[in-house]
């Protein structure tokens, strides 16, 4: 089953042509990762899927992207109830300069939730989904901002599971942490994946081996291939595929 | 060769300690002019408290604070600032809770919703307002809005605690908004990006993570206010009646500045010290201002 389908989505940045005409259908409850150097336009293209990239002044978006049957451009879709089933974890750490509780009640209580049983359960099964429960639960009115980088991130994961998405997107969660911190989210995504469907930007090719069932290679705004991890890196069918992931450029 | 080089070098050190020299006569030329600075504020300070000091003393603290009647010129003369000190106090306070919202909601929507020219306009126009001169505030109070008031309200005279509130409030208004817009404009991206990732809409990501992220600069935008209303006398005189009434929304008033004002250039004797008093009094209210600014900002920094 595939949640999220692109038809030729192309976009661009003012002039610039940033994605050319990308096609690809994510299945669920799986890790897609998307790879590529610098510039390639993953990062783009994951901020596409939740239409982040609206806050772009100058962007201009071509094509569909589908998610649950429905086209996510469409004028009658409710674009805050979007972001709320396709959340997202961003590269920085960025939990909101409250206490550890207050971080993850907030977006139920967006949603309209203000039953204090109901947020302290949510606030502990989001905290113990992405595993970070048993480190903050003697201090949930502390502030967020006092905890290490790498529970910093899990505290975003878990924040964004509080509004119960369906879809995870992750702009290189781990670039910004050491790497005990990175192999606790790596460990943590492969867990969420039982329930969520989880995409992936990363720069590093070894993460994306590691976690991702499915993998995208981007260069230059192009979808140059797209498969499963374990074929795509050790029979790519395209040559530029097989120069970047044997590291002759980027 | 080698006196060549030795020579190089007995001359390379002379210039050393000639730059040396000059720098230190620069740092001592700034540092004269900065205590400049702070010479003024004891100046001021040391004076103000010898020369208010007197007054108090011989008509008695809390006759002179709390006193009701002002009547300095009479044959019995009588000092009591109360009326002042409220006058002040009410004057600042109404002209916080009429300004205060008026100032941080255009600070959120120039800082988050605004772009391009409409949020260049605006500035500029907020800008201009800090600098038109108090006297033209009143002036513009004393033909606009003393007549308005008399009219709307029906009362014998325009000129009331009303009219003043109203005056400060506008005064008031460019501080407000600039020192918000700065607290605002410093909030991470990143906060309000992941807040619109969980769903929320813009305008529930400005009330519920920047604003509470900004909050406080904007606190001590509004001390700024506080510090901005009462320190103000020019524009308060011409539209106040500057009669020394308790204060009464739409009675001739006098505030702490404009007894000062309007007094001192005829005064003598006792009722020139009580004059310095006052301003003593004032000078008191200024202070305990800055300190708390100086706590917002503090903070500020820390949160930052």
């Amino acid at each position: 089953m595939n949640i999220i389908s692109a038809r030729n989505l192309a976009l661009w940045y003012g002039d610039n042509k940033a994605l050319k005409e990308v096609s690809i259908s994510i299945p669920e409850k799986s890790i897609t990762a998307f790879i590529g150097p610098s510039g390639c336009g993953k990062s783009t293209f994951l901020k596409t899927l939740n239409r982040m990239n609206d806050l772009v002044l100058s962007v201009r978006i071509e094509g569909t992207v589908e998610y649950a049957g429905k086209n996510i451009f469409d004028p009658s879709v409710d674009v805050n109830e979007l972001r709320r089933e396709v959340g997202m974890v961003f590269q920085k750490p960025n939990p909101f300069p409250m206490s550890i509780y207050d971080n993850i009640a907030y977006g139920p209580r967006t949603h309209g939730i203000t039953n204090k049983a109901r947020l302290d359960e949510i606030v502990e099964k989001s905290l113990r989904d992405a595993a970070i429960w048993e480190e903050v639960k003697d201090r949930l009115k502390k502030n967020a901002l006092g905890l290490s980088g790498g529970q910093q991130q899990r505290l975003c994961i878990a924040r964004a599971l509080a509004v119960e998405p369906k879809v995870l997107l992750m702009d290189e969660p781990t670039s910004a942490l050491d790497p005990i911190s990175t192999s606790r989210i790596e460990e943590l995504a492969e867990e969420l994946k039982e329930k969520y469907t989880i995409v992936m930007v990363t720069h590093n090719m070894q993460q994306a081996v590691r976690i991702s069932d499915y993998t995208a290679f981007f260069l230059l705004g192009e979808l140059v291939e797209f498969g499963e991890t374990e074929k795509l890196f050790s029979q790519p069918m395209d040559k530029r595929t097989e120069d970047y992931i044997t590291g002759r450029f980027g | 060769m080698a006196n060549k080089a030795t020579a190089f070098l007995i001359g390379w050190r002379i210039e050393m300690k000639k730059t040396k020299i000059i720098e230190n006569i620069i740092h001592g030329i700034f540092l004269i002019l900065g205590l400049i600075t702070v010479a003024s504020v004891l100046l001021i300070t040391i004076y103000l408290v010898i020369a208010g000091i007197p007054a108090i003393r011989e008509i008695g603290f809390f006759k002179f604070l709390f006193g009701k009647n002002w009547a300095s010129t009479a044959a019995e003369p009588v000092f009591g600032i109360l009326p002042f000190i409220l006058t002040s106090v009410y004057g600042t306070a109404g002209a916080i809770v009429l300004g205060v919202p008026i100032g941080f909601f255009t600070a959120v929507y120039l800082s988050k919703i605004a772009t391009g020219k409409m949020r260049e306009t605006m500035e500029a126009a907020v800008s201009l307002l800090a600098g038109i001169p108090s006297v033209v505030y009143g002036l513009v109070g004393m033909l606009v809005l003393v007549p308005g008031i008399r009219k709307i309200f029906h009362v014998p005279d325009g000129a009331s605690l009303l009219a003043a509130i109203i005056i400060l409030a506008i005064m008031i208004l460019p501080s407000i908004i600039k020192v918000s817009i700065t607290a605002l404009d410093a909030v991470p991206k990143e906060y309000e990006e992941a807040s619109l990732a969980l769903g929320a809409t813009p305008i529930e990501t400005y009330f519920r993570v920047s604003v509470p992220a900004a909050k406080s600069g904007i606190a001590a935008a509004v001390v700024l206010g506080v510090g901005r209303a009462i320190g103000e006398a020019m524009a308060v005189m011409m539209v106040s009646g500057n009669v020394p009434n308790m204060p009464s929304l739409f009675q001739s008033v006098r505030f702490l500045t404009t007894a000062v004002a309007s007094e001192m250039a005829y005064s003598s004797g006792l009722q020139q010290q009580a004059l310095f008093s006052i301003a003593l009094v004032l000078f008191f209210f200024i202070m305990l201002i800055n300190v708390t600014l100086n706590f917002f900002m503090k903070k500020e920094g820390k949160e930052a």
